[in-house]
C-alpha cells in the first residue's frame, strides 16, 4: 500500500501551520520536509537537507525570500530553491545547478498537500467546499497508516451547533485507504468531518480532520477542543495497541545525488549563447522617463536561479539580441522585470523593445547569468548607480537590504522623473540617496565627497554610462579605494575595436591550434572548430565569454577587466580581444 | 544502530572510554565502544574496562587523564602529543559530550572554518566576516591530514581576547576519530595552543566528544580554557544532531563541496582510501 502512496496526494501540513517566516517540518512516508511560505504567499516544500552538508533547513531562517541554512549561511530562494549565495567565497556566484530538490505544493480544504510522485490532481472532496472549513490540529500517532483509518471509522463526535451534546449519531459516508468522512448529526445539527491520514512513515501517521463548518468565538474553540480530546484518545488507543506488535522498520529515504560536476567544484556550466527560456510580457508600463519596465514571466515550469548583478539575453522579434540585469529582489522568482532605455542612436533593440513588443507577447531568453557577483562580506557597500545603470545595484541593493547589511545607493540622474523603479527605490528608506540634475563637474565633485572615506572592508558597485563609470574609477582610484574593492559593469563596449591582426591561439584543454585571421575574434574561429563556448554580449562587456590565459600576451579591448587584471594578463574576453604575442594559449 | 564494526582500523586501536574524573569509586560506569557494551569500574587505584556480553576484560591504559580501551589487539600506541609534557601549558579535559552523530561528521565539523560566523557567532567568527580564504591541505609521511596556513577573522578567539584578529590555525587529522588544531596563542604569538579532539565512536551513529586542551597557562585560568570550549562545543551539538543522514557520506556526490571544504574533501578520500566504513556510507561505485 505504502508504494502505491508514493503517486498519490497527502496532506503533509494545515495550512496554519505556516505562520509569517515559519519553517515546518514536514514528513511523508519517510521523507522529511522543510516547508515554509514566502512572503509572496508562495508555499515552498523542499528536501529537508542543505546540499551542502545535509543539515536540516527546518532549523533554517525563513526571511520571507529565501531560506538560509544555520550551518554556513547558504541561502536558497523562494520558489526555485537554487542556492544565491554561499558567505565563505562572496565573491563568487554559485553555480545556477546548486538546487535543492522541491516538490509539488497545493492548499486545499485548509491544508498543504504534497505527493513524491503525483498521478493526477488533488482529490476532490464532496461536501468540502472551500471558503469556510476548520482546518482541526493535526494529530500525530505512532502507528501505521491502515490501523489509525480502521480506528477512524469507529469515531465518534458531536456536530459543531450540539458540541455540548452526547446523543449524536456518526454515520460513514466514504472511506479510502488514506480517509475517512464521517456525518454526525444530533438533532437539527449536523457537521461532516473529513480525516484524512497522513502516512508520515511505516509506523507513523497523522490525522489531519476537516470540518464542513467553521464556528465563531467561543464555539470555534469549543469544536477544537471537543476533536482534541477524542482524537487524542484514538492515538492512546491506538499506541497502547502497537506497544505490543513489532513496529515496523522506518522507510530509509533515497537522496537524490547532487550532479557530477557539482561533486568536483562548482562552476557554471558551458552554454553557448543560448535561448532556452520562453516567457510571456505580463506587464509592460512606463517606470521612468524613456524607460520601460518589462514583467517577464515563464510560459511553463518556474525560472531558473538568479542572483543580484544577474542579465540574461533577450531575444528581440527582429532578430537582435540585448542583455538587460534583473531588479528583482531576492525571492521574487514568478517573473524576471527588467527595465530598457530607449537609446536615441538605437540599432534596432530597445528601440524593439519600446515599440514592437506587447503585453502578452512570448520572448525568448537566456538562462540569468552572472558576471557581477555581489558579495556580502563588506563591512559597508556603496553603489554608484547612472541612469539605467540603476539595474543591477537595484537588485543588489534590495539583497543587502533584505539581510540588514550596511549599503548605500547613490543614483545619478536627469530629474525626478528619470528614476526608474519608483516602488523599489522607496522600499531601500535612508540607503536611496537620489543627486538630480548634475552636470558632468558637478557629478565629479558630488563622487568625490561620495567616495571619501574608504575603509579596508569597504566595495563599490558601479554601473552608468561609460564617462561616468570611468570618472567614477578614477576617483576610486585617487580617493585609495583598491581595484579589489571596485566593481563595475559597462553596458557596452565604445572602444573602437581593431581586429587587425592575425595570431595563433592554442587551446590547452582540448588539444588544438587555430589560426585567428584579421576580421575574425577567437571566438569566431573557436566555434566554427566545434568548441562551445558562452558568450552573452559579444562585445567585451558582460564577460561571459572570459578565459583564462596560459601563455601569450593579451591585446585587451573590453571594458570588463580593471586594470590590475589588465595588467595581470592571465584573463582575456575572446569575443573581442586579441594577442599582441604571435601565440596565445588558453585554458579551454 | 547495532551494526558490528568490521574495520580492523578501528578495532584494533585505543580509543578514550572515560574521563577519569567521571568514576567513581564502585559505582561500574557503563558506556559502549564501537556498537560493543562495556562495564568500567575502579578498585583501589586499577580501573578495568569489561565486555558486558561475554564479561572478557579489554585492554586497558590511562593517559592524558583518559581511560583507553581497545577491542582487540593494539597495532599502535595512543596518538602522542608532545605539548602535554610541556610544563608552562594547562592539560585540561573539555568535558565528555555525548552527541547523535557519527563521530566522523564530528570530526569533519572541527576541521570546519566556514561556520565559525553562523555557529558560533559572535566569538569564532561574526557576519559580514564569512570568506574562507585558500588554504593547503596534504597528506603527510605520517599519513595524516593536514591544512595549514588557515586563516580566519574572529571576535573572540580566545577566552582573554579584548579585539577581534585574524587567526592563524593549523589542522591535522591523525588518526580516523582523532583530530587536532593548533591556533596561534594570543600572548606568545609564536606559540600554538593545541586542542586535540578524541571522538569515543560509540555506535555508527552515536558519539562521544572527549577534547584535550594543551594551552599555554599565561594569563588564563584552567576552568576558563575549559568554559570556552564547552561554550562552543555546546554551539555545534544541536547543528550536529541535525545532519542527514546521521553517517558521513564518503560518496562525493552525496553533498556539495566548495573550496573553502577542501579539507573535508580531503579527509572523506582518506577514509575512503583506508577503507573506513564505520560510521560512514560507503562511496556507491
Amino acid at each position: 500500500m505504502l508504494e502505491e502512496a508514493r503517486s498519490r496526494w497527502h496532506p503533509i501540513a494545515a495550512a496554519h501551520d505556516l505562520p509569517f517566516r515559519h519553517v515546518f517540518h514536514g514528513q511523508l512516508l519517510g521523507r522529511e520536509f522543510a516547508v515554509w511560505r514566502a512572503d509572496d504567499g508562495y508555499v515552498n516544500i523542499w528536501e529537508n537537507r542543505c546540499l551542502h552538508r545535509g543539515v536540516r533547513l527546518s532549523i533554517g531562517i525563513n526571511d520571507g525570500r529565501e531560506l538560509k541554512c544555520q550551518y554556513h549561511g547558504w541561502r536558497y530562494s523562494n520558489r526555485t530553491a537554487g542556492c544565491t549565495y554561499i558567505p565563505a567565497h562572496p565573491a563568487d556566484a554559485p553555480a545556477r545547478t546548486i538546487t535543492n530538490r522541491t516538490f509539488p505544493a497545493v492548499e486545499r480544504y485548509g491544508l498543504v498537500w504534497s505527493s513524491e510522485e503525483p498521478l493526477g490532481e488533488v482529490p476532490d472532496v464532496a461536501g468540502l467546499a472551500e471558503g469556510k472549513l476548520l482546518a482541526l490540529r493535526g494529530i500525530a500517532v505512532n502507528a501505521p497508516a491502515d490501523q489509525v483509518v480502521e480506528r477512524l471509522k469507529a469515531y465518534r463526535f458531536q456536530p459543531n451547533g450540539a458540541i455540548d451534546g452526547d446523543a449524536a449519531e456518526t454515520l460513514i459516508e466514504a472511506a479510502q485507504d488514506f480517509a475517512v468522512a464521517l456525518r454526525s448529526r444530533d438533532g437539527a445539527a449536523e457537521t461532516l468531518g473529513v480525516f484524512f491520514v497522513q502516512p508520515a512513515d511505516s509506523n507513523r501517521s497523522v490525522i489531519r480532520g476537516v470540518l464542513d463548518r467553521d464556528a465563531e468565538g467561543s464555539a470555534h474553540i469549543a469544536v477544537l477542543r471537543h476533536h482534541n480530546e477524542r482524537l487524542s484518545r484514538l492515538r492512546d488507543e491506538a499506541e497502547r495497541d502497537m506497544a505490543n506488535a513489532p513496529a515496523p522498520a522506518p522507510i530509509e529515504p533515497v537522496y537524490e545525488r547532487v550532479s557530477a560536476e557539482l561533486a568536483e567544484m562548482p562552476e557554471l556550466t558551458a552554454h553557448g549563447r543560448k535561448a532556452a527560456l520562453r516567457v510571456t510580457v505580463a506587464r509592460k508600463w512606463q517606470t521612468a522617463d524613456g524607460i520601460a519596465g518589462f514583467e517577464l514571466r515563464p510560459i511553463k515550469g518556474i525560472l531558473p536561479t538568479f542572483q543580484p548583478g544577474a542579465h540574461i539575453d533577450v531575444h528581440m522579434p527582429n532578430g537582435e539580441i540585448r542583455q538587460y540585469s534583473i531588479t528583482n529582489g531576492p525571492g521574487e522568482t514568478d517573473s524576471f522585470v527588467i527595465g530598457v532605455k530607449l537609446e536615441r542612436d538605437s540599432k534596432g533593440g530597445s528601440k524593439c523593445m519600446h515599440e514592437t513588443v506587447r503585453e502578452g507577447d512570448v520572448l525568448a531568453i537566456s538562462e540569468p547569468r552572472n558576471n557581477f557577483p555581489l558579495r556580502r562580506d563588506a563591512i559597508k557597500t556603496i553603489f554608484v548607480a547612472g541612469g539605467i545603470g540603476i539595474t543591477p545595484l537595484l537588485a543588489m541593493a534590495q539583497a543587502l537590504n533584505n539581510q540588514e547589511l550596511t549599503h548605500e545607493l547613490h543614483y545619478f540622474a536627469q530629474g525626478e522623473e528619470h528614476l526608474a523603479f519608483a516602488d523599489r527605490l522607496r522600499a531601500l528608506g535612508d540607503a536611496l540617496k537620489p543627486h538630480l540634475g548634475f552636470s558632468p563637474d558637478e557629478t565629479g565633485a558630488e563622487l568625490r565627497r561620495v567616495l571619501t572615506g574608504y575603509r579596508n572592508g569597504m566595495h563599490l558597485y558601479i554601473c552608468g554610462p561609460g564617462p561616468m563609470l570611468e570618472a567614477a574609477r578614477k576617483i576610486a582610484a585617487e580617493q585609495g579605494w583598491p581595484d579589489s574593492a571596485v566593481h563595475f559593469e559597462y553596458f557596452k563596449n565604445t572602444n573602437k575595436i581593431d581586429d587587425s591582426s592575425s595570431f595563433e591561439v592554442a587551446l590547452a584543454r582540448s588539444c588544438v591550434t587555430l589560426q585567428v585571421p584579421a576580421g575574425k575574434t577567437i571566438l569566431q574561429v573557436m566555434r566554427e572548430s566545434g568548441i562551445d563556448v558562452p558568450s552573452s554580449c559579444e562585445q567585451g562587456a558582460c564577460g561571459t565569454c572570459m578565459a583564462t590565459v596560459i601563455e601569450g600576451e593579451p591585446d585587451h579591448q573590453d571594458v570588463y577587466l580593471n586594470d590590475a587584471e589588465r595588467k595581470a594578463g592571465t584573463k582575456i574576453m575572446t569575443c573581442v580581444s586579441r594577442a599582441k604575442s604571435a601565440r596565445l594559449v588558453l585554458d579551454i | 544502530m547495532a551494526a558490528r564494526c568490521v574495520d580492523r582500523e578501528l578495532l584494533n586501536d585505543w580509543h578514550i572510554v572515560a574521563d577519569r574524573e567521571s568514576l567513581t569509586r564502585d559505582t561500574p560506569f557503563p558506556t559502549r565502544l564501537l556498537g560493543v557494551d562495556l562495564v568500567i569500574s575502579k578498585r583501589s587505584s586499577r580501573v578495568e574496562v569489561v565486555r558486558a556480553d561475554t564479561g572478557a576484560a579489554l585492554k586497558t591504559a590511562e593517559r592524558y587523564g583518559f581511560i583507553w580501551a581497545c577491542l582487540d589487539k593494539p597495532w599502535r600506541d595512543i596518538v602522542y602529543i608532545p605539548e602535554a609534557n610541556e610544563a608552562d601549558r594547562h592539560l585540561v579535559s573539555g568535558g565528555s559530550i555525548a552527541v547523535k552523530v557519527s563521530g566522523l561528521r564530528a570530526v569533519e565539523n572541527f576541521l570546519d572554518m566556514g561556520h565559525f560566523p553562523f555557529v558560533h557567532t559572535g566569538w569564532l567568527g561574526e557576519e559580514p566576516h564569512t570568506e574562507v580564504a585558500p588554504y593547503n591541505v596534504e597528506i603527510t609521511a605520517q599519513d595524516e591530514v593536514l591544512a595549514t596556513e588557515c586563516k580566519f577573522y574572529q571576535p573572540v578567539a580566545s577566552p582573554t581576547a579584548r579585539e577581534g584578529s585574524v587567526v592563524d590555525y593549523i589542522y591535522k587529522v591523525i588518526r580516523p576519530y582523532t583530530v587536532a588544531l593548533y591556533k596561534s596563542n594570543p600572548v606568545q604569538k609564536h606559540r600554538l595552543d593545541v586542542i586535540t579532539l578524541f571522538v569515543q565512536p560509540v555506535d555508527e551513529e552515536n558519539c562521544i566528544a572527549h577534547p584535550f586542551l594543551c594551552y599555554l597557562k599565561d594569563g588564563i585560568e584552567a576552568a576558563t580554557v575549559r568554559s570556552f570550549m564547552q561554550l562552543i562545543f555546546a554551539q555545534d551539538k544541536p547543528i550536529l544532531e541535525n545532519q542527514v543522514p546521521k553517517r558521513l557520506p564518503l560518496d562525493p556526490r552525496a553533498e556539495t563541496p566548495i573550496r573553502a571544504d577542501a579539507v573535508s574533501v580531503s579527509y572523506r578520500r582518506w577514509l575512503r582510501d583506508r577503507a573506513v566504513t564505520y560510521g560512514a556510507i560507503p562511496a556507491q561505485n
